[in-house]
């Protein structure tokens, strides 16, 4: 497009189209900035894509660039394909989406690292463009299967919990070294056609073999790291390119959910190597699953409608079993009328309910719920001795009390919701099987807990019908 | 070798900004932080485009091709999806 340009602006358009790049980095850095306060994440979004069109317009000056049909078919395609997706999806979906999004994005890191390699043609590389062209190949790869697994995991299609060869994490690090040997060999001996497939094929294969055995709970960590890997997947594309607005972007994003990744397993009191090599169950040598001699009390939607309504405060523990029943609406519609009667009622978020960071906010959001009555963990903790009535909605291991009082069990450390300090828990639940990290859950036999069995949005649906009924 | 050096500077610095920038984030906002961060790193389109449109090889013009439509969907998607969720993030005041 540069030849459309006057002749005077020709002769400085490289210094321009890095000086736009600047520019753009500086919308993305704002636009990150801004994305941190709820006041103003919206604008920041869109600070952010402004700064993404910037940098595709200024790239499409660029004097390699010679044909415009391949980029305008890949553009319409890919956008009508997003577009769409982001359209449709329902927001206890978006999980899934993100891990799908997030996938393409390190596919398409790899993808340029591979593309840049074979127009150039293997030998005019630079050892260090080979270098990062490799890495960018084993991370982008890394990320494409690895967040598609993520996706069939949470989407119900692979099985959720654990799957995993004899030995695995062993197999996934004798792949990993590996792998990092054929980068080095790879940028050595570039014509070698051998050395780069099989450094693709293997890169596929870790992702595959990372995120299969990990189970629901873990996804959190396991989506924010994955983002972080498209990062530096772009980034390491930056490398090979030269292109510094790449390396700013993918290190900024790198960065961000590496922290995403921190908050999530200090939020679990897990280290990141025990999420990637070792997952609940395998260490449980306390926990025994329901075995039937204990006693619990059962409760109904009128009983538990008038302890509500007569309730001072009322505190919510929604979990993943709200986002799988969709009962964000109906339990929007029971705090509605709790309020209209005068009962105070707060919204007690785990940092990891659900199955990425921030994930109960967001169903939250879409029923409405104004986010300052989102509370988080350590915000409502200190609430619980002076609140009437817990309402815990699908969760279950984030207010598991073995978490402090049963050194040995798989969560002990974990800080969780100390819901057991309130004066009367009820326990929403569709049965008495354990939770994902496959463990009792002592609070079920507790004196002051009940059981309201069934499905959370039937549960809750029987409880708004309940309430209007006592007026 | 400079090259890889200068880069690497950028490199390093980005990513202390990137540290410095999510701290303190409120949990509210962990998703759309997290889905916006990942359409940035659709960025990598800028280098798709390059591939496939400045490339003489029919097969470097396909993978820069995949490498678009790749890209399009995170950018596009990405940035959507987030800004959808953001709309519905309201404070209590401005709901009733």
């Amino acid at each position: 497009m540069s030849s459309f340009l006057p002749e005077a602006l020709q002769s400085i358009l490289p210094e321009a189209i890095q000086l736009l790049y600047l520019a753009a980095a500086a919308l993305f850095i704002i636009g990150i900035k801004r994305l941190g306060a709820p006041s103003t994440a919206r604008a920041g979004n869109q600070l952010a894509s402004l700064g993404m069109l910037l940098g595709v317009v200024v790239t499409l000056f660029d004097r390699n660039i010679i044909t415009f049909e391949w980029i305008l078919a890949g553009i319409v395609i890919g956008s009508l394909l997003g577009a769409f997706a982001a359209k449709k999806v329902q927001m206890t979906a978006m999980p899934e989406m993100v891990a799908v999004f997030n996938g393409f994005g390190g596919g398409a890191s790899a993808l340029v690292a591979w593309g840049e390699f074979v127009r150039v043609g293997p030998g005019f590389l630079s050892t260090d463009a080979l270098l990062t062209s490799g890495l960018s190949i084993l991370i982008g790869s890394i990320t494409f299967t690895g967040s598609f697994i993520a996706f069939g995991k949470l989407k119900g299609f692979i099985r959720g919990g654990r799957i995993a060869l004899p030995g695995q994490n062993i197999i996934n690090l004798v792949l990993t070294v590996t792998a990092l040997i054929l980068v080095g060999l790879f940028t050595w001996q570039p014509e070698n056609e051998l050395l780069f497939w099989s450094l693709l094929f293997l890169a596929l294969l870790i992702g595959l073999f990372t995120v299969l055995p990990i189970g629901g709970a873990d996804m959190p960590v396991v989506i924010s790291l994955l983002n972080s890997y498209s990062g530096l997947a772009a980034s390491m594309a930056g490398f090979v390119l030269g292109n510094n607005l790449l390396i700013i972007s993918g290190a900024l994003v790198g960065a961000a959910g590496l922290i995403l990744t921190n908050i999530m397993c200090t939020a679990m009191n897990r280290s990141l190597g025990s999420v990637l090599f070792g997952s609940f169950g395998e260490s449980s040598g306390v926990a025994a699953a329901y075995s039937g001699d204990k006693s619990f009390q059962q409760t109904s939607a009128d009983d538990t409608a008038i302890q509500c309504a007569y309730a001072r405060k009322v505190v919510i523990a929604p979990g993943y079993g709200l986002a799988v029943a969709q009962a964000q609406h109906v339990l929007k519609e029971v705090a509605q009328l709790l309020e209209n009667r005068g009962v105070e009622v707060k919204y007690g978020i785990h940092p990891v309910a659900g199955r990425m960071p921030g994930h109960m906010n967001v169903l939250l959001a879409e029923a409405d719920v104004p986010y300052d009555q989102l509370y988080d963990m350590d915000q409502i903790n200190p609430e619980f001795p002076t609140t009437d009535v817990v309402l815990i909605i699908g969760a279950n291991d984030v207010v598991n009390p073995a978490a402090k009082t049963t050194p040995g069990s798989p969560v002990y450390g974990m800080p969780i919701l100390n819901v057991d300090e309130a004066k009367r828990t009820i326990v929403f639940k569709r049965s008495m099987n354990p939770g994902y990290a496959g463990i009792d859950n002592d609070l079920f036999y507790e004196e002051n807990n009940q059981m309201f069995f069934g499905d959370a949005k039937k549960s809750l649906q029987e409880l708004a019908t309940a309430l209007k009924e006592l007026d | 070798m400079e090259d890889l050096i200068f880069n690497l500077f950028i490199f390093v610095l980005a990513s202390f900004v990137g540290f410095e920038l999510i701290t303190k984030v409120p949990p509210t906002l962990h998703t759309p932080l997290m889905s916006g961060a990942n359409a940035i790193s659709g960025i990598t389109l800028i280098g798709a485009l390059i591939i496939a449109g400045g490339s003489e090889s029919l097969l470097a013009k396909w993978i820069g091709f995949a490498g678009i439509v790749f890209a399009t969907i995170n950018v596009v998607g990405g940035f959507m999806v987030t800004d959808r969720m953001l709309e519905m993030f309201k404070k209590k005041e401005d709901n009733s």
